[in-house]
């Protein structure tokens, strides 16, 4: 077993090259700066493109434009970044074309800060951009994960020709871990959809117009349709300790490593507490979730996010009442300490 | 090449049934009547049929009257946002080199909302065509002002006529591309008569062949008519492009380097997959796991804080001590602060190692805390774990830590590096002094044969090593 120690961010340009992506196009923003930075010197290397666009509205277009040719293709950015994109990303969703986005989400609303938030987690899963659509969304809380959901992406991109975000936060980003690359992906799937400049694909159109009021019902409904598969068949999620578990920690991302100490550091004290981290944020995991608040044993659910409760109103939506589901989180960047965490279970456990 | 074209001949470039237009009147055109698009359709579709581009031309339609355009052109068709063809054809050109694109734009798209991606493609220079259809006005949604509207010209948005004063000059479009050095060719037309149909029919076969050629970006606008933004009768239309709009936006070529220009071939190497670890570097930064006799088995969990200022080495020095961790095969992980506070100001990094899991790679209170200047000491000295250790160089921080439940070492680490050669080892020196006293998780002699090679800096690689073995000795000596 073969094992670098890279950066989250540093992992993501590794996978992405191995998954066979070979056109990124980005723009410079703290904290993702290090994925253009790192494509810059690699993707000449393997014949690939890397190009620093005018703006993300740019990097996003041509994003679009590299897709709708079948090639795999990237951007990635951070939050204010990724509200330029919401444009673009419509209309990825919109014309069904694979690509992969990264957001090294931070703090704000506005130019806010650039420390680790989790504030993006409603403009990615719920839909930033306008129209009914829906991306694929994989949320990464190790190095190991930034490479291995990355190329995860690609592969999920181009099964439901639909854009598939890896939502990580600064401090996935810039941390260091131990990371076991996998071997480069050799075969991809056919696409003749695409427009690809040759004879065989000279019929195919890429757009997301149609002025038929019906007709435009119809493609709204395939895409439904194609959301609703996804929801049955690529749900991902861990469950650490969860079975006997009378109170279940809920988080995504970074938060869901704090929660793991915690997890850890209750059960030695004899609290059965466990974790439920979801790891498609779309498709959320609702029957798990709705698995263990049938459990009799279960008291209730503790959500943690580094935002003002936004993946709280996923869980809220599965529980529907059946159990009590509290919330805390930060904001600001700032990170919550295990024994903070730990002070606000306790606190909910006297309540319940 | 020069074939004639009949006037009523259709070119086989556009579809024999516009079907995409849907179930009604698919053999008309949705233009109005005496709209210039319909006649530039017809000059584009040509020089693509003549020059046998068809299969590889691949037209990037814009927003306004011509997000249709994929109704008529039987070419690889994509649509985009609107004012984004540019950076879609970018996108798109980048990829897949051997193509032809042609992006189409109108001066709502083009000049206002896509003034940005405009500018942007054509300034790099970007192997596509763009034809500019400037017809002074927003046609599609029905008549308001256009970033190309004449002053004193009525629109629904300026009811009262363009007021120079309130929405600026037109802009002139042509003219400022003309001005960047990457287009290879620029020219204004306009569609009015024969004559000016002929000159336009030149420019679109230029503009097509410069990319044939290899050439760059060229661009191409065109004045054309829009009797119904206008509220004028085709005729009508017409005389006012003689008359007004093209005595602001003057007809003619601004920029042509077509002959002097050499052609830039895109050259895409394609290495085998089995080169891919070599050429991305992944071989050197990959560590053979490590198999140490001594590896500790009860479990354990190290965390340690590295602070000081930037610039002392001590994001470094928490790489390497988890490079070294993780080639003992333990788990590790390394979280630097990070941001403007790195930049001059003070800088720290938590690392833990275990050989279980890592869950939070935050640290909050450090086992080990290693400091190598005083506001540091003060902000983390009382974080430190009971019964932990205080590592600090003591030629900076001439206060010791005044905790008593911890062991605190000094070493005037900077000072001594110095002495050995260069004070940037002092980081390293400290790494001796660490591994001293964590023995029993991290072998000596395992580290003797790794440092070098995790070492980044291969300038002080001699000196780093003697400050290693300087602070290995200097805590053995204390013990
Ligand atoms: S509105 Fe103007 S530009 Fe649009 S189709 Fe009619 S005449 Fe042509």
């Amino acid at each position: 077993m073969k094992k670098a120690l890279i950066k989250g961010n540093n992992a993501v340009v590794y996978s992405a090259l191995l998954a066979g992506c070979r056109n990124f196009f980005g723009y410079p923003i703290t904290p993702a700066s290090e994925i253009a930075e790192g494509s810059a010197l690699l993707y000449p290397k393997v014949g690939g493109t890397f190009l620093q666009a005018e703006s993300e509205i740019g990097a996003i277009n041509m994003v679009y434009g590299a897709a709708s040719s079948g090639v795999r293709c990237m951007t990635a950015s951070s939050s204010p970044g990724i509200s330029l994109k919401m444009e673009g990303i419509s209309y990825l969703a919109g014309a069904e074309l694979p690509c992969v986005i990264v957001d090294v989400s931070r703090g704000g609303p506005g130019l806010g800060n650039i420390a680790p938030e989790q504030g993006d987690y409603n403009q990615i899963v719920k839909g930033g951009g306008h129209g009914n659509y829906k991306l694929i969304v994989l949320a990464p809380n190790s190095a190991q994960e930034m490479c291995d959901l990355t190329m995860l992406a690609f592969d999920l991109a181009d099964k439901y020709r639909n854009p598939t975000v890896v939502l990580a936060d600064g401090t996935i980003g810039q941390m260091m871990e131990p990371v076991e690359f996998p071997p480069p992906i050799t075969t991809f799937p056919k696409k003749e959809w695409a427009v690809k400049a040759t004879l065989e694909t000279r019929e195919n159109l890429i757009s997301s117009i149609e002025l038929d009021a019906d007709r435009l019902e119809i493609h709204n409904q395939k895409l439904q349709k194609k959301y609703a598969i996804i929801e049955e068949k690529e749900v991902r999620y861990e469950a650490y300790c969860c079975d006997d578990a009378e109170i279940i920690l809920c988080g995504f991302g970074i938060i869901s490593r704090l929660l793991q100490s915690v997890v850890d550091e209750m059960r030695a004290e004899g609290i059965a507490v466990g974790m439920l981290r979801p790891i498609t944020l779309f498709p959320f995991p609702k029957n798990i979730v709705d698995y263990y608040t049938l459990k009799r044993n279960l008291k209730f659910f503790n959500v943690f996010e580094l935002n003002n409760g936004q993946m709280v109103d996923d869980v809220k939506l599965v529980v529907n009442g059946r159990k009590p589901v509290y919330f805390y989180g930060r904001m600001g960047g700032n990170l919550p300490t295990q024994k903070e965490i730990i002070h606000e279970v306790m606190k909910n456990m006297r309540q319940s | 090449m020069t074939r004639q074209h009949n006037i009523l001949q259709k070119p086989s470039t556009f579809f024999d049934i516009f079907e995409r237009k849907g179930v009604s009147e698919v053999k008309s055109t949705h233009y109005c009547p005496g709209c210039g698009h319909g006649i530039l359709h017809k000059l584009i579709a040509e020089a693509i049929e003549d020059f046998g581009i068809q299969d590889k031309t691949v037209l990037i339609s814009p927003v306004g009257c011509s997000v249709f355009a994929y109704y008529y052109f039987d070419t690889g068709n994509i649509q985009s946002a609107h004012g984004r063809a540019p950076a879609v054809g970018t996108g798109y050109k980048r990829a897949n080199p051997h193509s032809i694109v042609i992006s189409y734009q109108g001066d709502g798209d083009l000049a206002a909302i896509g003034a940005n991606e405009i500018i942007q493609a054509a300034n790099r220079g970007e192997a596509i065509t763009v034809f500019f259809v400037n017809n002074a006005i927003y046609g599609m949604t029905g008549g308001q002002m256009a970033p190309t509207t004449l002053l004193n010209q009525t629109t629904t948005t300026t009811p009262y006529g363009r007021n120079k004063f309130h929405e600026g000059y037109p802009l002139r479009m042509s003219e400022i591309i003309a001005t960047l050095e990457a287009p290879v060719y620029v020219e204004r037309c306009m569609l009015t008569d024969a004559k000016n149909i002929a000159k336009t029919r030149n420019a679109v076969r230029k503009a097509i062949k410069a990319q044939m050629d290899q050439k760059g970006f060229s661009f191409v606008e065109v004045l054309s008519g829009c009797p119904t933004g206008w509220k004028m009768t085709p005729q009508e239309a017409k005389t006012w492009i003689t008359t007004d709009l093209s005595t602001y936006f003057v007809p003619g070529v601004y920029k042509d380097d077509l002959e002097t220009r050499e052609p830039h071939e895109v050259k895409q190497e394609n290495p085998p997959p089995e080169d891919y670890y070599h050429l991305l570097n992944i071989n050197q930064t990959l560590k053979e796991e490590y198999v140490f006799p001594h590896v500790l088995k009860e479990p354990f969990l190290e965390e340690i804080k590295i602070a000081g200022f930037g610039g002392q080495g001590l994001l470094s020095l928490g790489y390497v001590i988890a490079a070294l961790a993780m080639g003992h095969a333990y788990e590790v992980s390394w979280l630097p602060s990070y941001g403007p506070e790195m930049r001059g100001g003070t800088a720290n990094c938590s690392v833990k190692i275990s050989n279980s899991r890592i869950g939070s790679p935050l640290v909050t209170n450090p086992s080990t805390l290693i400091v190598m200047n005083k506001p540091s000491m003060k902000k983390f000295e009382n974080a430190v774990i009971n019964g932990g250790i205080i590592i600090y160089d003591s030629g900076l921080i001439d206060t010791p830590p005044s905790r008593q439940d911890v062991t605190a070492i000094g070493v005037p680490a900077t000072e001594i590096a110095d002495t050995l050669g260069n004070t940037k080892a002092a980081n390293i020196l400290l790494l001796g002094v660490y591994a001293r006293l964590k023995k029993q998780f991290l072998d000596e002699q395992y580290i003797q044969t790794a440092l070098p090679a995790i070492l980044e800096s291969k300038a002080l690689r001699d000196v780093n090593i003697k400050a290693f073995n300087y602070g290995f000795t200097y805590s053995e000596n204390m013990k």
